[in-house]
């Protein structure tokens, strides 16, 4: 009985390379940015040896079970007794070795150039877009132009845009992937990414870390603007947005599902998530499951208490000390 | 599983299921090397997030720390000693060695808990902070293996007292006597790097 | 303490409700039946208290392919959930606590148990022992892992399911963001069911090293044995780790500590770095044993022997410490900085060397063979091209940069099935349809394990394939819905699809067991597939002691070279001696109940209850310590009778199949 099992694989190729003939690209692989770019070559040279031990296992496997099945006519052969080939066996370790090391120069490089501005826009002057994810919405900061935003981002096409990222409280992932690739968002941490869109266009942004309940609902746009058109855009949310207040922001921080939202100003004047010593912002009491709403166990950075605590103490419930220590708060 | 006894070797080592109850028991202090180098890791990355509570300066007495120490060292140096005793097959220099022993580590255990009491009146709970969480456990876990051992040894020196040196009695003797070695190699380790070198930086 | 009574039992959804029902009404028909049948006595003298490792891994196994039902409904719920766009079948917290309980009961509670149940039977059998060194403490493995399967299985009912993913990450897995109780049964049962494993491990690698039979040096060990060896060092080294992480949940989570919260000092970072320590070596303590079974199959159903046995070996050896230097691929985007990633790209690139040495080996074990396409070379065989499939995108991933795309999409969890369904799942196919006759006395169907071989396989290629395109395309894991504009639909509808197939798949080999069980000829031989090791020289099934004469090895593949030099393959009467064998223990069983007792306690927060239910393990510990049973002794003449009933009139070996 003949292997075809590999058939069924490749069988179910075909629907992708239906696809891919249509419109719709998939989006890794359509990249509109150097980051994206850059990552796509990388992918596409592992393709092409991943693709060349597929091939040669593949084959070899087929070869192999057919030409030493059992059948009725070999019913009296006897197989040798063969302990191995210390030379084929050198040769399928070595050249597996030559394929790491050929895949590990280019990765290697890869990853230095992406923490980086990239080629060919070392002359443009790069702006800087803080990234706060909270639940269930991302929160967009301009400090050089003065504005937020939630659930949207507007860039400059043709510029490098350095984001720095943080969290308001889960652990989540900044993802544009038709411009790059993701990084992490960690509360007290900022970590550092560089996308560029070369030119103008909309591209689907999304979280990957798993966060909770509304994690499916946890995607931004990024519109990349001509920079005329973002200079324009600025100016008339300076004209025409709210402006951010810090009762407001604070109820942002709820975990509450929110469309897209303009403000003047940006939270960074209050806060800044990315700092060791920020304040913590939680809201235990918001998050409920089968019944039990979340809780901490003390009070936040209770030598750390500012004057604007009531801000944080909105309708948290404190009184459930039900747990091992007989600390009374210091 | 036919017993394989080899009269040459010392007590402990004489039959085929004690030799493998001993190397079992290695293999147990490797992945215990693993429990430990955990925690101590888990208290390298947090020993200095105080949260604005109590640092090390604020908490650690030496001198206490010195008598503890004192006594957990001594009674491995005991611990030694009765196993010296049961080679030479004197049940009662064991058992005496051995109590002594047990006795110096109840010390020791009972000072840490005085330790620990006392620092949480002085408002240092392990819910305090990072530093206090990871202070608390990695101690806590070596004190706890302290005091089980204690309750391990008493039910061995009971078994030596109804059924006198044979050779299950000596593993376990022995056995336990490698767990003692063990937690003393452990708390050098912590009173090297959470006590002096918190008291010296 | 504050338990909320209206949710202690989930009632408002009618899935859960149903199951509740369910549950109950299995229990009370599993206790009625049992009493009719008045089979109490026999349930505990043969099950409940037994030491013996073959009764012990049936225990697992049985356990194991429970759990995989389970874990595999929770995954056709999920496909379901994701066949169309904005379905409204599951909510996201019900999708949220599936995925979860998926995750951890598929590797935890049925890879796991299924793989050291079958390392339980075969490997005394396949060096020449008895028994394992710790009889005992083999039983009190199982019963710990029982204890915190079943307490992880009643929370979907009870109280609610965890819900952060099988990985837990913080700060999500904390009272702050995911209240109730849910997580804490991941904490507390996965820590019961991890003390039992390590427990094996221990056991396991003191057998290996200290009960071969005569003759049988490292090197001429069967394959399966090294994989197994390696795999319980490998879990020495690593489950400490999980214990004191998952230790450190615990406090955070029900004593109020700060080792992971957003406050005070907590690092959520840690509780990353610490999981993976364990959980990446967790993946190739499933995969080298999986990987040993292979080498056994493809050897007699090739009628060859294993080809490149030294490099086999350093290759296990390789693979298990590389194992533990690649941790951080797991976070490769987690702003570890460039010369980090790029030096976890390097290590985790690595392991592809020896594990494609493996691949050749097995396929030159096959060339110059003649090879039979019995339902368990046909697992084997079709291990080789899918397992290939995930291991050359885990190539792709390992690769930093590249990763900053495919991570946490669905390209992840199609390499990762890629590489468990084939490498784990498949082994225990093909090892259950082996060594099926060796455990139970009698054959697997081979046609309807045929059909159950074209249906899984299918089945999983259909599921898993598209979500690599799915992943590429932009679509995240762990989202109970996607939107009509994303265009995932339709690879999503194949995906869901394909998951059926597989429980199809699973259904046929639920048939064959039942089919078999009732209607497979009992008259074998002691080695119906004419195979190479030293399990195949006994009666099928084994008898309690396992080998009346323990058998002198000269050889790699000892059975094999027994039976072409006509040696040792008979029993004399002379040779028969008093065979000394471990006596039963309650104790086990004992222990079992009680951890799962305080575990249950803590899980809810009554922590004087749970203290209080320790004092029972401690009970259970001195009574130990007082144990002086040393065993039985089996007379020589149950001895005769026992080998003449499988020996024939000439006390040779019986060769007849069936």
């Amino acid at each position: 009985m003949f292997k075809k099992n590999y058939f069924v694989p490749l069988l179910a190729l075909l629907p992708a390379l239906l696809l891919s003939g249509c419109d719709t690209k998939m989006l890794v692989f359509d990249p509109k940015g150097p980051a994206a770019r850059d990552i796509l070559d990388l992918i596409n040279w592992s393709l092409v040896f991943m693709l060349l031990v597929v091939v040669v296992v593949f084959g070899l496997f087929g070869y192999i079970i057919w030409k030493y099945r059992a059948t009725p006519e070999n019913k009296d052969y006897e197989p040798p007794e063969e302990h191995g080939s210390t030379k084929l066996e050198l040769i399928w370790t070595f050249i597996p070795i030559l394929i790491v090391i050929v895949l590990t120069i280019p990765t290697v490089k890869t990853i230095y150039k992406l923490e980086k501005v990239p080629a060919g826009y070392e002359n443009k002057q790069p702006i800087t877009i803080n990234v706060t994810s909270a639940d269930w919405k991302w929160i967009f900061s301009y400090p050089e132009q003065g504005i937020e935003t939630v659930n949207y981002v507007n860039i400059p096409a043709g510029t490098p845009v350095k984001f720095k990222l943080t969290s308001a409280g889960t652990m989540q992932s900044f993802w544009v992937p038709q411009l790059g690739g993701q990084k992490y968002t960690m509360n007290k941490m900022e970590t550092k990414l560089y996308l560029t869109a070369d030119k103008p266009g909309e591209f689907l942004g999304r979280n990957t870390n798993f966060n909770g309940k509304g994690y499916a609902d946890m995607e931004f746009t990024v519109e990349a603007k001509s920079p005329q058109a973002f200079d324009k855009w600025v100016k008339e949310v300076k004209t025409t947005a709210p402006k951010l207040t810090e009762k407001k922001y604070y109820d942002l921080l709820k975990p509450t599902h929110l469309g897209r939202e303009t403000y003047i100003g940006t939270h960074l004047q209050w806060v800044d998530h990315g700092k060791m010593n920020s304040k913590t912002y939680t809201n235990p009491e918001l998050y409920e499951v089968h019944g039990v709403k979340g809780k901490i166990f003390k009070d936040e950075e209770p030598s750390k208490k500012t004057t604007d605590e009531t801000m944080n103490m909105d309708g948290m419930d404190m009184t459930d000390k039900s747990n091992g220590g007989e600390h009374d708060g210091h | 599983m036919s017993a394989n006894v080899n009269t040459a070797l010392p007590l402990e080592y004489q039959t085929e299921q004690n030799r493998m109850n001993i190397l079992g028991f290695w293999i147990f202090l490797g992945a215990e090397i693993v429990l430990f180098g955990t925690l101590f890791a888990t208290f390298s990355v947090l020993n200095a997030r105080f949260a604005g509570g109590p640092t090390p300066h604020d908490l650690f007495e030496i001198k206490d720390v010195m008598v503890e120490t004192i006594l957990l060292l001594t009674s491995s140096f005991t611990c030694g000693l009765a196993i010296y005793e049961m080679r030479r097959g004197s049940r009662n220099g064991l058992l005496l060695w051995f109590i002594i022993t047990l006795l110096l580590g109840a010390g020791f255990v009972f000072m840490e808990v005085t330790e620990f009491v006392h620092y949480v009146h002085e408002g240092a709970t392990m819910q305090t902070s990072a530093f206090l969480s990871s202070f608390f456990v990695l101690l806590g876990t070596h004190g706890l293996h302290v005091s089980m051992g204690i309750g391990w040894a008493t039910m061995v020196i009971i078994q030596i007292f109804q059924r006198g040196l044979t050779p299950v009695t000596a593993r376990k003797t022995f056995i336990i006597g490698l767990y003692w070695h063990f937690l003393d190699v452990v708390w050098i380790f912590i009173f090297t790097f959470v006590y002096l070198a918190r008291m010296v930086a | 303490m504050g338990i909320n009574w209206h949710d202690f039992f989930i009632v408002g959804n009618p899935l859960i409700l149903g199951s509740q029902i369910a549950i109950l009404l299995t229990m009370i028909g599993i206790v009625a039946g049992v009493s009719y049948l008045k089979k109490w006595k026999w349930l505990w003298r043969e099950w409940l208290t037994t030491v013996d490792h073959k009764r012990i891994g049936i225990m697992y196994i049985l356990s194991g392919v429970l759990m995989f039902f389970r874990g595999g409904v929770d995954g056709l719920l999920m496909k379901a959930q994701t066949s169309r766009p904005e379905m409204k079948f599951l909510d996201a917290q019900h999708y949220n606590e599936i995925f979860t309980t998926h995750g951890v009961i598929m590797i935890l509670f049925a890879a796991m148990p299924l793989l050291i149940g079958i390392m339980n039977v075969i490997i005394p059998l396949q060096i020449g022992a008895r028994d394992v060194a710790f009889p005992q403490l083999n039983a009190l493995s199982f019963w710990l892992f029982f204890a915190g399967a079943m307490l992880f299985n009643i929370s979907f009912v009870i109280g609610g399911s965890p819900d952060a993913g099988w990985t837990s990450y913080f700060p999500l897995a904390g009272k702050e963001f995911t209240p109730g109780i849910g997580n804490n049964y991941y904490a507390v049962a996965l820590q019961i069911a991890g003390i039992g494993t390590l427990m094996t491990g221990i056991n396991f690698i003191v057998t290996i090293l200290k009960m071969r039979t005569k003759g049988m040096g490292l090197m001429k060990m069967p394959m399966f044995t090294w994989t197994s060896f390696v795999a319980s060092i490998i879990i020495v080294a690593s489950f400490p780790i999980f214990t004191v992480a998952l230790a450190l949940m615990t406090f955070d989570r029900i004593f109020g500590t700060h080792f992971f919260t957003l406050s005070a000092g907590g690092m959520d970072m840690m509780w990353v770095n610490l999981f993976w320590l364990w959980g990446h070596p967790e993946v190739y303590i499933v995969v080298l044993p999986a990987f040993g079974m292979f080498s056994e199959v493809i050897a007699t159903f090739s009628r060859k022997m294993l080809f490149g046995y030294k490099s086999m070996v350093f290759s296990v050896v390789g693979i298990a410490f590389l194992s533990m230097l690649v941790w951080v691929h797991h976070f490769f985007t987690m702003g570890s900085g460039p010369a980090v990633n790029s030096i976890f790209s390097i290590t985790t690139m690595m392991i592809a060397i020896p594990t494609g040495v493996k691949m050749f080996n097995w396929l030159f074990t096959m060339r110059k063979g003649r090879i039979q396409f019995t339902t368990a070379m046909l697992w084997a065989l079709a291990f080789i091209p899918c397992f290939i499939i995930g291991g050359v995108t885990g190539v792709m991933l390992a690769m930093g940069a590249a990763d900053y795309q495919y991570h946490n999409t669905l390209f992840l969890v199609a390499h990762f099935h890629y590489v468990l369904i084939p490498g784990v799942v498949f082994a225990v196919f093909a090892a259950l349809y082996y060594w099926w006759p060796k455990m139970f006395g009698f054959m697997l169907n081979e046609k309807i394990g045929k059909i159950h071989f074209w249906l899984f396989v299918i089945g999983f290629n259909v599921t898993f394939m598209p979500m690599f395109f799915l992943g590429l395309d932009g679509a995240v894991r762990r989202s109970y819905t996607y939107s009509a504009e994303s265009g995932f639909a339709p690879l999503f509808m194949v995906s869901a699809i394909g998951a059926v197939i597989l429980a199809l798949g699973f259904a046929a080999l639920c048939y064959n067991i039942y089919w078999s069980a009732r209607y497979a000829d009992r008259n074998i031989s002691n080695d119906p597939w004419d195979a190479r090791t030293l399990e195949w020289a006994t009666a099928s099934p084994a008898p309690f002691y396992n080998f009346a004469k323990l058998p002198e090895v000269k050889s790699v593949d000892a059975y094999w070279y027994m039976k072409k030099h006509n040696e040792g393959l008979t029993l004399e009467d002379n040779e028969i001696k008093e065979i000394h064998m471990p006596s039963n223990s309650g104790l086990p069983f004992f222990m079992g109940v009680v951890f799962g007792i305080s575990g249950f306690f803590l899980v809810f927060e009554w922590k004087i209850a749970a203290l209080v239910a320790m004092i029972g393990i401690l009970a259970g510990l001195i009574i130990r310590s007082f144990d002086y049973n040393d065993g039985f002794h089996v007379s020589v003449d149950e001895i005769k009778q026992t080998e003449k009933a499988w020996r024939g009139n000439d006390k040779g070996v019986n060769n007849h199949v069936s």
